[in-house]
């Protein structure tokens, strides 16, 4: 009989926490998901075609800073840059891989430094100095003319992407 | 006895080791991470003064002739008006050229002489004029009206000192000095002028765009749009502040704010203003602190003898 | 129902049906405290004193504080500190008290691990303390949050990073907890939720526990004696208050704690009035912005030694080191091996550990907040992570060749 009580214990306490509460911690983890109206916001469309060189212009995609730089002629081409034509173009988002703030361009040494820990980038995005751990991020691309379109992802990006050369 | 002597003692070495503390998470931590740059007090030491005594008269017919400053700046204190409204003049210039009425007032005589000389060496700015480069700055340069040219810009001086109110309050000081390129919205002053009530929505919104405008053609000419001065006061400190408005690149090499030329007293009466809107509770802290404290006093006081009360016959 | 019997006082009313006398005699007047102790033991008063100044001046800030980007700053610097009513006061109180209640949990866990006050039966007040002092950290950088200044966006995002684990690049989980690419509205929402009700309903449960954990320990004493509590509170009650080893929580231990209070309370004040910028930081005068990334980024002084030793290491280490060194202090009750309960002067090697340690983290702390560009201040913070760790290796080894006292 006592046995059989402490049965329908255990079975009031399991189905309340399989059956309740699990779906109750989804409904509270699905809460703080970002919104889909905050998720949809962000395909950024940049125009190059008035680019200057060796000059950085910082847009904003998804709250975030991008780095556009073209790159002048003296600048080592790399296989991350963005090619438009004949202009080559560095692309990237603009926060330190380290912790997550913005480095500054220096234009005369051709290096992004970042001034919360030291870290520093060479105009290509590759760490040359310091904590941080990888490139600075690519964002998911795609080329339209003379257009670079950030949020969907065209072949260029893809391609980058199969090779490593951004996450 | 011994008791309170061994309280002492920890207390002496709990405070030792929170001042420690402190001396290295203030004082020092910031020694370190900002250089430290020494002001002159608004002296403008590097220009010299030419020594000679300026004509208020001959000044008067230097800045109000054909082709001299009232081209582009208004007088108000003369009763001439400038001859394009703030949107415009920002339109072509990029800024609005002030009102020369309390210039004499506000800035330094050697600097406003240095100013009608050369406007970009005065104004730090050569790293963005160059005129080599193509790239001149706004303001002309005065070549001489044919005479003696020391003479003839200290006459001009001597004019808009000659103007100049004999006193200013605070605001205007920071309105003439400072509000053409930095917006106060807790003094609730845009760069073209203070934000007015309006009964419709639409002329509200047709004095918005006005606002908008201006601070476009400003961000084009400065770069970026000058930071709004509401709380500066709490975000830097007073001696960054002075430094920094006495020679701007002496903190911040590259910037495009300009040496604004401030005497002195100009300077006091823009960071008494700063400070109005920036930290109004500073007197009323003033005020309170010490009764708090006086209270704080006094309690310790009576629960200290409260305290011998109680533990009377304890040890 | 039970029965019950006229009142004939109201004392006696509420007394039949709260069994008030009862609470007060267990509660306050024969809750027994050691008489052998320092005014260090007025810091557990003295901390709630200042969680009380937190809540009540949190509560008016509360009234005009607006959890919106576009509004948090200004009704925070403008509305609250010009507009309201002594709202100035409030927030003064409010960013000094946050500053200073963390100087006075850090004197009383040194305190207590100076006096071995989480051994041998207190492991669960140390625990909770711990617990504590886990919350206050989370409750600080919450509140960090809500002006919405350069600080407070840009510790926002470099703090949630972490949560990216380093090379497991888990940015989902970063976005989650931001509700969005950045922090941005959804993320000022939901730190203001946790900061004026989840998390202050925790830390008021986690006061209760501590002070329940108290209870049947007894709190400890500056010669950490074995007291017969039976025996001293009988000798109490007897009226020989001078040859018992106790006092009453109430009022005896009380007036010496008022009185530290008290004195507590003028330097607290003069803060607020007259020194606050230690705990107001000028940075956090100027509004958030995603875009422009302040020239030093540095946590409040408090947080600044863990955030050392994450500092100097390579990325994924560094994460390691901070998240042992956030857990590490749980441990010591299960470190120290040695079963004296003393005080570490009386402690052989304990003795130089606890004041290495102390030294340590000072010099974690001042090394936190220097620009990272330096190598002789890298340096030396690095090697002040590295002793950190060497200690807490060391201590097992120790305590238990400790002798037994």
């Amino acid at each position: 009989m006592s046995n059989r009580r402490d049965f329908m214990g255990y079975a009031l306490g399991g189905f309340t926490a399989i059956i309740g509460g699990i779906p109750a911690l989804y409904a509270m983890k699905r809460s703080w998901d970002p919104l889909p109206s905050v998720k949809a916001a962000g395909f950024t469309s940049i125009d190059v075609s008035g680019a200057v060189e060796n000059e950085l212009t910082v847009e904003k995609w998804r709250g975030k800073p991008i780095f556009v730089l073209k790159k002048s002629k003296d600048m080592k081409a790399d296989d991350r840059d963005v090619v438009i034509g004949s202009d080559r173009f560095h692309v990237s988002i603009g926060l330190c891989t380290h912790l997550g703030c913005i480095p500054a361009y220096v234009s005369d040494e051709h290096k992004f430094k970042c001034a919360c820990h030291g870290g520093e980038f060479d105009a290509s995005g590759h760490q040359t100095f310091g904590p941080p751990p990888s490139p600075l991020e690519i964002p998911p691309f795609k080329i339209d003319g003379t257009t670079i379109v950030l949020g969907e992802e065209g072949p260029e990006f893809k391609k980058m992407k199969e090779a490593g050369l951004t996450v | 006895m011994n008791k309170i002597n061994k309280e002492l003692q920890i207390l002496g070495v709990v405070a030792f080791f929170t001042l420690f503390l402190y001396w290295g998470v203030e004082p020092f931590a910031h020694s370190q991470m900002h250089k430290h740059v020494e002001g002159e007090g608004f002296a403008y030491s590097e220009f010299k003064a030419s020594g000679k005594k300026g004509n208020v008269e001959n000044g008067k017919v230097l800045v109000t002739g054909a082709g001299a400053c009232t081209g582009c700046h208004g007088i108000k204190a003369i009763n001439s008006p400038a001859p394009m409204d703030a949107s415009m003049s920002g339109a072509s210039y990029g800024v609005n050229p002030p009102d020369l009425s309390t210039a004499g007032a506000l800035y330094n005589a050697k600097f406003l002489a240095e100013l009608i000389k050369n406007p970009a060496h005065a104004l730090k700015v050569e790293h963005k004029f160059d005129p080599a480069k193509g790239k001149m700055h706004p303001m002309a340069q005065f070549y001489g009206a044919g005479g003696d040219m020391d003479q003839e810009i200290a006459d001009m001086v001597a004019f808009l000192k000659s103007i100049a109110p004999k006193e200013m309050t605070n605001k205007e000081a920071y309105v003439d000095a400072c509000s053409r390129c930095h917006a106060n919205r807790y003094g609730k002053l845009t760069q073209i002028g203070e934000t007015t009530k309006f009964k419709y929505k639409k002329d509200e919104l047709a004095h918005q765009i006005k606002v908008l405008d201006y601070q476009d053609s400003l961000k084009k000419y400065m770069g970026k749009l000058p930071p709004d001065l509401s709380i500066i006061i709490r975000a830097r400190s007073e001696h960054f502040l002075e430094t920094f408005i006495e020679n701007p690149q002496s903190q911040l090499v590259g910037t495009s704010m300009p040496a604004v030329g401030l005497s002195h007293e100009g300077f006091e009466k823009v960071i008494a203003y700063l400070g109005e809107t920036g930290d109004p509770s500073k007197p009323a802290r003033g005020e309170l602190g010490p009764w708090v404290i006086i209270f704080f006093v006094v309690f310790s006081g009576l629960a200290f003898l409260w305290k011998k009360e109680k533990w009377r016959g304890h040890h | 129902m039970a029965h019950f019997e006229k009142a004939n006082s109201v004392g006696e009313w509420f007394d039949q049906r709260l069994a008030i006398n009862t609470l007060k005699r267990v509660l306050a007047f024969e809750y027994w405290i050691p008489k052998n102790i320092n005014f260090l033991w007025a810091m557990g008063m003295v901390l709630a004193a200042t969680f009380g100044m937190l809540v009540v001046s949190g509560i008016f800030l509360l009234m005009y504080y607006q959890p919106n980007v576009d509004l948090a700053f200004d009704s925070v610097n403008y509305t609250i500190m010009t507009e309201v009513g002594y709202g100035w006061l409030w927030r003064h109180i409010h960013g000094v008290g946050a500053s200073v209640v963390f100087l006075i949990i850090y004197i009383h866990m040194f305190t207590g691990i100076y006096y071995g006050s989480y051994k041998k039966g207190r492991e669960l007040i140390w625990l909770s303390g711990m617990g504590l002092f886990v919350a206050f950290s989370a409750e600080a950088f919450s509140g960090y949050m809500l002006p919405w200044g350069q600080m407070s966006y840009w510790a926002g995002m470099v703090i949630t990073n972490l949560f990216s684990g380093g090379s497991l690049e888990a940015y989902g989980l970063v976005e989650w907890i931001r509700g969005d690419y950045v922090p941005a509205q959804a993320f000022l929402t939901r730190f203001f939720m946790l900061h004026v009700l989840l998390l202050p309903l925790v830390i008021i449960g986690l006061i209760v526990l501590h002070f329940g954990t108290l209870r049947i320990p007894h709190v400890n004493n500056q010669d950490g004696e074995d007291i017969d509590y039976e025996e001293a509170a009988r000798l109490y009650k007897e009226g020989n208050v001078k040859d018992s080893k106790v006092i009453p929580f109430q009022p005896v231990f009380l007036a010496k704690d008022i009185f530290v209070m008290g004195v507590y309370f003028i330097l607290f004040f003069y803060l607020v009035f007259y020194h606050f910028e230690f705990a107001m930081d000028p940075v956090n005068f100027d509004p958030a912005d995603g875009l422009k990334t302040p020239a030093h980024i540095y946590p409040e002084w408090y947080f600044l030694w863990s955030y050392e030793i994450l500092r100097p290491f390579s990325k994924d280490l560094g994460l390691i080191a901070f998240a042992i060194a956030q857990v590490i202090f749980f441990a010591l009750p299960f470190l120290d091996k040695s079963p004296n309960v003393a005080p570490a002067s009386k402690r052989g090697l304990f003795k130089f550990w606890f004041w290495a340690m102390l030294i340590d983290v000072l010099v974690l702390t001042f090394m936190g907040k220097l620009p990272p560009t330096d190598a002789l201040f890298a340096n030396i913070g690095l090697i002040s992570a590295l002793v950190f760790f060497a200690l807490w290796i060391a201590l097992p080894f120790i305590t238990k060749i400790e002798k037994k006292l």
